[in-house]
């Protein structure tokens, strides 16, 4: 085979590209699931947050406001999904999966008229002097906005859980919601913000694909990315830079199996087609340190 | 997908109860794999099956479910449709073969046609497009185009649809420029967005300037449109809003036709059981539109091959060609029978890697 047709630099900058989608979705389940709620429904937040982005950013003919309409419409149906668990407390895996079906239908009909239509341009951020240093630049400092936000997101989540009060409370509410009641916390809307931000996360992830990686709206088009990031979360020991290494990883492994392809490389293409989901489940559950919150997926009602 | 389904279901139910009143048209059913919103493969059946609704007004009365799984499920809602008193039943997926001959066989007056199978029966037809024709005219215009001399090809599956279309295309692409290479990815899926971007930018980086595709989403050309110098073709759909470039034209399934005139032999009472496979010269595959951004003297040889095609009087696979082997497939002037090319399961002679087995 021909290695030297597999440039590294494109293939890291691709990788950075093919990572956003996975990155936004789950670290917004991160925090859902940190708030001791497991919302499976990922995959329907992310399809409807591709349709509501394209839809807006078509009738606006701006992307920024898509990418905030999307943000809305995921947190609206994720809210659908707290009041069904929180106040009605209904089975949150149930509902989650519920919400996927919801969401992909719900999509599908929202986007009826838009199906063919093309969304407006979202240029690459050539970013001044960042951008021309050699090797380094075209990698990590030449991307569309949105990948910036994603890492951003990740780092304000980890520094969120970390150091902040506020983050101090999310942790107690999932690891032993009864204790962090006692206490005198809300627990019902410390998981209702986590529920929201999730949604939102989810689809910005959603418009990602519909606004930039496609950049077209089409029925089912997440294709499964809402349960990969699902599981990235778990692999990741629900830890924001591990999470982060996981999605490049399995972004990186995605695209450096099709260049394999294209070069000629003389192994199967069903191993290499496997090799990303390989690669991301062996080194995160090498790494793998951390352990579920306590009360992960457990209905709260203060009587009890 | 369940809910849409539900509801289509219950569309559906609606329209039995209300049809056993009506005076008597003739009901057409369709059932789909996919959502008739996907923009490719269904979409395209459902341009078809609203077509026939034109065509024929209050004569005629279609009836559709969508996201029906390849399977069980096929044969009950196959059930269900004749049931509810369908004349004729389009079956639009390779997956539906057995649901389809196995129901036929319990309802004798009703009339089944089964898309790109193989089964026929006195009640159940087959038809299929050859959409290798297509792929012979984007080769040939691929070939042109190539300034790196790369070709990159998304496959989806590596069946014989797929291989058949890489071949036709490399055949022509080869003829107009001997040093073209086919860089060729098998992504395993119809439809993943994501990935087929992947894919295409992949290719792009190293070194293909023309991108042909065999998925369904649009994602390969708004790749190449950001690469800014790579040329797309259309696939299924006519992808026209990429158009002048990168997308420089495209196959469109068209099924329209077909659905006319076989609701039309059932209302003359004339329908009999065939194998139809057309190609260009019945419209049932279309190209569309060479733009602009290909040069003149390309885009009229590529219309006057598109025509020559649909004519008869060339074949894509016309000899002498070798596998790629190199053992002897075609022998000068010979032309490649129907059914070396429907089981088509080998490279020609000039292409790199292998078949994924």
């Amino acid at each position: 085979m021909d290695w030297t047709a597999i440039n590294p630099i494109l293939l890291l900058a691709s990788l950075m590209v093919a990572a956003t989608p996975i990155i936004l979705a789950s670290v917004g389940e991160l925090i859902v699931e940190r708030a001791g709620v497991l919302n499976l429904g990922v995959e329907g937040m992310m399809i409807t947050g591709a349709v509501c982005g394209f839809i807006v950013a078509v009738n606006t003919g701006s992307p920024v406001l898509g990418f905030i309409g999307a943000a809305i419409g995921g947190a609206i149906l994720s809210l659908l999904f707290g009041f069904l668990t929180q106040f009605l407390l209904s089975n949150q895996v149930a509902t989650g999966l519920a919400l996927t079906l919801f969401g992909l239908g719900l999509s599908a009909l929202m986007g009826q008229s838009y199906i063919g239509i093309k969304a407006p341009d979202f240029p690459d951020w050539h970013i001044p002097l960042l951008g021309d240093i050699p090797v380094i630049g075209p990698i990590v400092f030449q991307h569309d906005p949105m990948v910036y936000v994603g890492l951003a997101i990740v780092i304000a989540v980890w520094s969120f859980l970390k150091y902040s009060r506020a983050g101090l409370i999310l942790r107690a509410v999932g690891e032993n919601h009864e204790a962090a009641h006692a206490l005198g916390y809300h627990v019902i809307r410390v998981r209702m913000l986590a529920i929201m931000f999730g949604g939102a996360c989810a689809g910005l992830g959603g418009a990602y694909l519909s606004l930039v990686r496609v950049p077209q709206w089409t029925e089912g088009m997440t294709a499964g990315a809402g349960w990969i990031a699902l599981a990235i979360v778990v692999f990741a020991s629900w830890k924001p830079l591990r999470l982060l290494l996981g999605a490049y990883l399995f972004g990186g492994v995605t695209v450096l199996q099709l260049n394999l392809q294209a070069a000629g490389m003389a192994i199967p293409v069903e191993y290499l087609s496997m090799s990303p989901y390989l690669a991301t489940i062996a080194v995160l559950v090498i790494m793998r340190a951390g352990r579920a919150p306590g009360s992960l997926g457990q209905s709260f009602h203060a009587s009890r | 997908m369940t809910i849409k389904s539900i509801m289509a279901g219950a569309t559906f139910a609606a329209s039995l109860s209300t049809a056993a009143f009506a005076e008597d048209p003739t009901k057409v059913g369709f059932i789909y794999v996919g959502p008739v919103g996907d923009g490719g493969w269904t979409y395209e059946h459902n341009q078809g099956r609203l077509a026939v609704e034109e065509a024929f007004g209050d004569a005629v009365e279609t009836v559709f479910v969508e996201n029906v799984p390849e399977g069980a499920d096929a044969e009950r809602v196959l059930q269900q449709m004749a049931l509810g008193g369908a004349d004729l039943i389009f079956t639009t997926s390779f997956g539906y073969m057995d649901p389809t001959i196995n129901v036929a066989e319990k309802f004798p007056d009703v009339k089944f046609e089964h898309a790109t199978g193989y089964k026929q029966a006195d009640n159940v037809s087959v038809y299929s497009a050859r959409f290798y024709e297509g792929r012979a005219v984007q080769g040939h215009i691929a070939g042109h185009m190539t300034e790196s001399n790369v070709i990159g090809y998304i496959g989806s599956f590596p069946i014989p649809e797929v291989i058949r279309g890489i071949n036709a295309a490399y055949v022509q692409a080869k003829a107009v420029n001997p040093d073209v290479e086919f860089k060729i990815v098998w992504a395993y899926t119809w439809f993943d967005p994501a990935k087929e971007a992947e894919a295409a930018t992949v290719l792009i980086e190293q070194g293909a300037d023309v991108i042909l595709q065999h998925t369904d989403s649009t994602a390969p050309q708004a790749a190449a449109q950001a690469a800014g110098n790579v040329v797309t073709f259309g696939q299924a759909s006519d992808m026209a809003e990429f158009g002048p470039f990168p997308r420089v034209s495209s196959i469109i399934d068209n099924w329209s036709p077909y659905y006319i005139a076989r609701t039309q032999a059932v209302i003359d009472g004339t329908w009999e059981s065939t194998s139809t496979w057309d190609g260009i010269g019945s419209g049932m595959v279309g190209i569309g539109e060479i733009t602009d951004a290909v040069p003149a003297e390309v885009k009229a040889s590529a219309e006057a091959l598109r025509d020559s095609l649909a004519s008869g009087e060339y074949h894509a696979f016309t000899g002498p060609l070798n596998k790629q082997d190199g053992s002897a497939w075609l022998a000068d002037g010979e032309t490649a029978d129907d059914g070396t090319l429907a089981g088509m399961n080998f490279f020609v002679e000039g292409l790199t890697g292998e078949i994924p087995q």
